[in-house]
């Protein structure tokens, strides 16, 4: 190109759109060389996960719990919470909370895994805590659904209810289902004692205990309903439910066909 | 009482100058006037009766084949057992169909002309009343039962005295143990001074029937609690009573947050036991909210406040929940320092 | 249809059938009965069905539970469950649990049985309440027919007392702990609930004889006691004869409907296999009270959402609502919270309901026979009362589920049983309230309607200019309902001295009994007289018949719309089936 060929372009109105292309992939292009290298800077300490974490904790959870996680009077302190608790409850969507209320709702989590990770780190480094169980912690191929089954019953039925439909708890509270929880997030719950679930520490309910709940747990959400259609697992009430509603339509019904006079 | 047929009218339809009955309305059946519908009728109710065999011999084919564990999945019903579809779903067509094949015989095909009848005052007429009369009058004469007064008092004691026997040997329904009652066995448990507290894990060895140590229990933890002999216990008097009154639950918190006890220094560094047993009707009672310190019963929501004595804070219990004074033994194991000081469980009438 | 000619043999079976009668008969005398009742008439409306609904469940549940019977081992004894459902393989169990897991996963077509009997016992419950409130709305139970009442609420009562010790027999987690609830409330009554807890259960809670105590009771002295009592309910039915609706041809001293046989056969019959069908295809496709679930019964475990089923429900939710009265007097404990929502409250509305026909036949001073069954409308206030003990068990029923209904919904369930308890009191007269005054507007439009016709929302113009809404004569059949109502009178008031100067020494219960007297039929809309009804009937004709010569005028001629369509012409379809008729010919 010769330089009178951009000279005479150069009021041309293309060329205000072909120069903020350029500055986009330059800018870009040079934020995401200088991002690759951060990964190397991670994996060679923590550090700077702790100080992302930080970040992290300062822009979405200082507010309620404290600039030092101290504890605010809108959120507890989260120092000994543990890497656990935040991979818990931020990774379940459940912080940051959408609106006050009695109780925190799992929703999608606004953040992703690594950040979630990162935050963990950082809560971590305040006070000793309940770690991310590892995989072998919550690996249940191995262990007995039957023992898994018995000690569901001692400590989470009441709670849970004994099909892990979840139950209801004072002021609006509430025990949540687990059809849906994770190996891991059955395992930090037990850890963590979200909001006003019982510690269940590794000194009182070990791993193997833990385990077996955990193979019991997955047991009941893939559990082939022998019977016939469920109804919910919820007992009598949804039973006399489908019984008022259901079947004594189908009894009314065949007893008013018998009346009619044929046509 | 002066006061009563005289006023009320008679029915209306007895009454002179009243409107006529009605004529009861009949208009005919499509099977009645048109040969063609009759037959399909009939056809219809022979083809019910026949898919009601074919359900049968489906049913037999379903029970020998299906294996018993095998799962099927169905819209609607989800993941289900398969033999028990199978069979549910033959065993109730073959009788349903027989059901409405009947009805639509009738319906269409017998004839649906309404038929009156009279009805029949039931009460006996006055000669029949008089002949009872009359019969119950000339045998209550021959039997003498009003004239021997000596026989009828002596009659009527033997007869109601007689049915005693029978309700006196229900007394060992409960064949009780010399010299106890209700209200003594009720207001005692198997926990004693230093009886050794061991978590119920549903095993019945191990290394958890020795005892937890304090340090074990986190804040904010909950365990449910036996004393270390109920196996001992159980397998002695082949059953669960024991078990029944002596179960606990264990639950920490911060020896700050406890705002009053049943009993100076009954907790151990903030760990309190309480009875697992509901004061209202019973239900055992495990739901605790560990930041509240609330212990919710499931059955009727009587909620206890464990950081104030275990007090009543709703629902219909009366009286608050019991706690257990505990300490630790020189093992360092958590210990009963005595029994309850009150009864476990329901209330009842010696109770006081 | 087809009638057998005097030439045609009868079929070799019927002729067998024949021998049999005759045999029989020189033994019995029974064709004299044959003969009899082979014609009786049976009136026909759907709401009769009901009580067949409940005879049959009951047959249902009496076969599945024998069947039940040959599997269940009703033992406390505690064993290792060694079956085919995994999740509790090794598990210690009482024998009547593991039985019962046998029955549900390792005999085959046992868990449909089990289901199809728990189902149909759902069904007898349920379908007795259904009744007996149709018999209720419809004064089914005035004279004479007010001991048949009593033995239905016997029969309610025991109904429960099954249901209840059938569903705890399992011995498993769920119906456990309402054995355990029981247990609590025997214990709370005053000077002997210790001692009674005691030998019910044979020594402490749970001991080791209550399953087997249940199991006898609900196979043999409940299940005896229903089938007699069931056996009188049914031969009074029969002896005095069904009620029936009002209607063309029916009066209170005729039966009008179908003869035994063959078409009351045939219905009944049919019914039956359609109930039991229906049980059979519930019983196969929707899972009941699935015990493998809850786990095997220990008094120190319980489950979130732990209820009865539903028939007990209201008791439970009784229970829940009740505020925590206890009171302790000279060292002995009186537990109102208890007592109150589970036997006083229950025993004060089983004896109210057993006794109601007395009361209201004391209150109207009717003692006349009633063999036509009266519209709910026209008789407000028992129609009110029993809307008002539907809200109450209602109100209890949510009652009972308050934590489900919780956790369903979002609410807090200190606020639902807060609620509860102010529309437990609020709710019912309110009801009683707006059910009287439907009842009597509904009495008013009856009346209009006798009087004046039906409006037909035709608008006509008569020659003199006046605009009218045609009225139509009612049909037949509404005539015969409508004029069934009769005019109950209300007693008289007593006078305290009467004219020779006598007082009377029950002036107070005459007063009391007046004034009842005129609440419950005193604000009844009075039925017009014969003259009137004829009046008004045929001033409806007449305006019909003014009306009619438009429709001539619609056969005669074409009649166009404001926009030159044609609306009407001669030969044009009336009805949709002659419009239909005609498309298809085409």
């Amino acid at each position: 190109m010769t330089v009178k060929f951009l000279a005479a372009r150069r009021r041309n109105p293309a060329v205000a759109i072909a120069l903020l292309l350029l500055a986009l992939v330059v800018v870009g292009g040079a934020y995401s060389l200088a991002s690759n290298a951060q990964p190397a800077v991670a994996a060679m300490g923590s550090q700077t996960q702790v100080e992302e974490g930080k970040k992290l904790y300062l822009e979405g959870c200082s507010s309620c719990h404290g600039l030092n996680a101290q504890g605010t009077k809108y959120g507890p302190t989260l120092i000994g919470v543990g890497a656990a608790s935040v991979h818990f409850q931020v990774g379940t969507g459940r912080m940051p909370l959408a609106a006050p209320g009695a109780q925190a709702v799992a929703k999608p989590p606004a953040y992703n895994e690594d950040e979630v990770a990162k935050m963990a780190a950082y809560v971590a480094t305040l006070a000793p805590g309940p770690a991310i169980p590892s995989a072998e912690q919550v690996d249940y191929a191995d262990a007995d659904v039957a023992k898994g089954g018995v000690l569901f019953r001692i400590n989470c039925a009441q709670c849970h209810q004994a099909a892990g439909q979840g139950g209801a708890l004072t002021q609006g509270k509430y025990a949540p289902s687990l059809m849906n929880a994770t190996p891991t997030e059955i395992y930090e719950a037990m850890l963590t004692g979200p909001q006003n679930m019982p510690v269940f520490s590794d000194e009182t309910l070990p791993v193997e205990e833990k385990k077996a709940i955990i193979a019991y747990v997955n047991e009941l959400q893939q559990a082939p309903s022998p019977g016939g259609l469920a109804l919910g697992r919820l007992g009598p009430v949804v039973e006399g439910l489908f019984l008022w509603t259901a079947v004594f339509a189908a009894l009314i019904a065949a007893a008013v066909w018998i009346g009619i006079k044929a046509r | 009482m002066s006061t009563d047929k005289d006023l009320l009218p008679v029915d209306p339809h007895d009454e002179p100058g009243h409107l006529p009955i009605a004529d009861i309305p009949h208009t005919p059946r499509v099977t009645d006037t048109d040969p063609k519908a009759a037959r399909r009728a009939e056809r219809q109710v022979a083809s019910m009766f026949l898919l009601s065999m074919v359900f049968v011999v489906l049913f037999v084919v379903a029970f020998v084949t299906i294996d018993k564990s095998a799962v099927v999945y169905i819209p609607v019903l989800g993941v289900v057992g398969a033999s028990q579809i199978a069979l549910g779903f033959t065993f109730g067509m073959a009788i349903l169909l027989i059901g409405t094949g009947a009805i639509q015989w009738a319906k269409k095909l017998m004839p649906d002309v309404e038929v009156v009848q009279e009805r029949h005052s039931l009460a006996s007429t006055p000669k029949e009343d008089e002949a009872a009369k009359d019969n119950y009058d000339r045998g209550k004469e021959e039997s003498g039962f009003a004239r021997y007064t000596i026989i009828r008092r002596t009659l009527i004691g033997a007869l109601a005295l007689f049915p005693i026997p029978l309700v006196i040997m229900l007394r060992d329904l409960w064949q009780t143990p010399p010299g106890e009652n209700p209200a003594e066995i009720l207001s005692t448990t198997a926990w004693r001074d230093g009886l050794r507290i061991v978590p119920d894990t549903g095993e019945t060895t191990g290394e958890f029937l020795k005892g937890i140590r304090p340090e074990d229990i986190p804040v904010g933890g909950l365990v449910s609690a036996l004393p270390v002999n109920i196996m001992e216990i159980q397998k002695a008097e082949h059953n669960l009573n024991a078990r029944g009154k002596a179960a606990i639950i264990l639950v920490r918190m911060d020896p700050g947050e406890i705002r009053s006890q049943q009993g100076e220094g009954w907790d151990y560094q903030g760990i309190l036991a309480y009875s697992k047993i509901c004061t209202h009707v019973g239900c055992p009672i495990a739901l605790y909210e560990h930041r509240t310190h609330h212990l919710l019963c499931p059955c009727h929501q009587s909620t206890f406040d464990l950081a104030d004595s275990g007090d009543v804070i709703f629902g219909p219990a009366a009286r608050r929940m019991p706690q257990l004074p505990i300490g630790v033994d020189e093992e360092g194991f958590l210990v009963a320092k005595s029994d309850f000081q009150q009864p476990v469980g329901p209330s009842f009438w010696e109770r006081g | 249809m087809s009638t057998t000619s005097p030439l045609e043999k009868p079929a070799p079976v019927e002729k067998a059938g024949g021998a049999v009668a005759t045999y029989v008969d020189q033994r019995l005398g029974s064709n004299r009965a044959l003969g009899r009742n082979l014609g009786k008439v049976f009136p026909d409306h759907w709401s009769f069905m009901l009580g067949e609904i409940v005879l049959y469940s009951f047959i249902v549940v009496l076969l599945t539970g024998v069947y039940l019977t040959l599997f269940f081992k009703p033992s406390m004894v505690e064993v290792v469950y060694d079956g085919s459902y995994v999740p509790l393989k090794g598990v210690m169990m009482s024998e009547a649990y593991a039985s019962s897991l046998d029955i549900s996963f390792d005999v085959r077509g046992g868990l449909l049985i089990r289901q199809m009997h728990h189902w149909a016992a759902l069904i007898f419950v349920a379908a007795m309440v259904v009744h007996a409130f149709r018999v209720f709305f419809t004064g089914a139970y005035r004279k004479p027919r007010e001991l048949n009442w009593i033995l239905g609420v016997v029969l309610l009562t025991l109904a429960l007392a099954a249901g209840f010790t059938g569903y705890s027999l399992p011995d498993d987690l769920l119906s456990g702990t309402g054995l355990q609830i029981i247990r609590g409330i025997v214990q709370a009554i005053p000077v002997v609930g210790t001692w009674l807890a005691f030998f019910m259960f044979g020594g402490e809670y749970p001991g080791t004889d209550i399953i087997s105590r249940l199991y006898s009771a609900h196979i043999l002295l409940v299940p005896g006691l229903i089938l007699a009592v069931v056996t009188v309910h049914l031969m009074m039915v029969w002896v005095q004869k069904h009620t029936q609706f009002p209607g063309p041809g029916r009066t209170n001293t005729n039966v009008v409907g179908y003869p035994l046989m063959p078409v009351y056969m045939a219905k009944a019959g049919g019914f039956f296999f359609v109930v039991f069908g229906v049980i059979a295809l519930i019983g196969g496709l929707v899972t009941i009270n699935p015990i493998w679930i809850f786990g095997p019964y220990t008094p120190d475990q319980v489950s979130a959402g732990t209820q009865p089923d539903w028939y007990i429900g209201w008791l439970d939710g009784a229970l829940r609502l009740m505020p925590n009265w206890e009171t302790v007097i000279a060292g002995y404990t009186i537990s109102w919270n208890v007592l109150i929502p589970s036997v006083i409250i229950p025993g004060i509305l089983f004896t109210l309901l057993a006794l109601y026909p007395f009361i209201e036949a004391w209150v109207t001073g009717d003692k006349r026979d009633h063999n036509l069954l009266e519209r709910p409308r026209n008789a407000p206030v028992r129609t009110g009362i029993g809307v008002m003990a539907i809200v109450f068990y209602g109100i209890l029923w949510i009652g009972g589920g308050n934590d489900i209904v919780a956790v369903a919904f979002d609410m807090s369930i200190n606020s639902i049983s807060w609620a509860l308890r102010i529309l437990l009191i609020v709710a019912p007269p309110i009801a009683f309230i707006i059910t009287k005054r439907i009842c009597l507007g509904l009495q008013r439009k009856d009346r209009d309607k006798l009087l004046h016709g039906y409006e037909s929302g035709r608008v006509l113009r008569l020659p003199h200019g006046e605009f009218i809404e045609v009225h139509q004569p009612i049909n037949v059949k509404e005539m015969a309902v409508i004029t069934s109502k009769t005019d109950h009178a209300v007693l008289p008031a007593p006078q305290k001295i009467d004219a020779d100067g006598v007082r009377n020494p029950r002036y107070l219960v005459h007063s009391l009994r007046h004034r009842l007297s005129t609440f419950f039929y005193g604000d009844n809309v009075p039925t017009p007289s014969a003259a009137e009804i004829e009046h008004g009937q045929h001033h409806a004709a007449e305006q019909a018949a003014i009306e009619a010569p438009l429709h001539e005028y619609e056969d005669r001629d074409v009649i166009y719309n404001a926009h030159g369509g044609v609306l009407h012409h001669p030969g044009m379809p009336e009805t949709n089936a002659e419009q239909i008729a005609e498309e298809t010919r085409s």
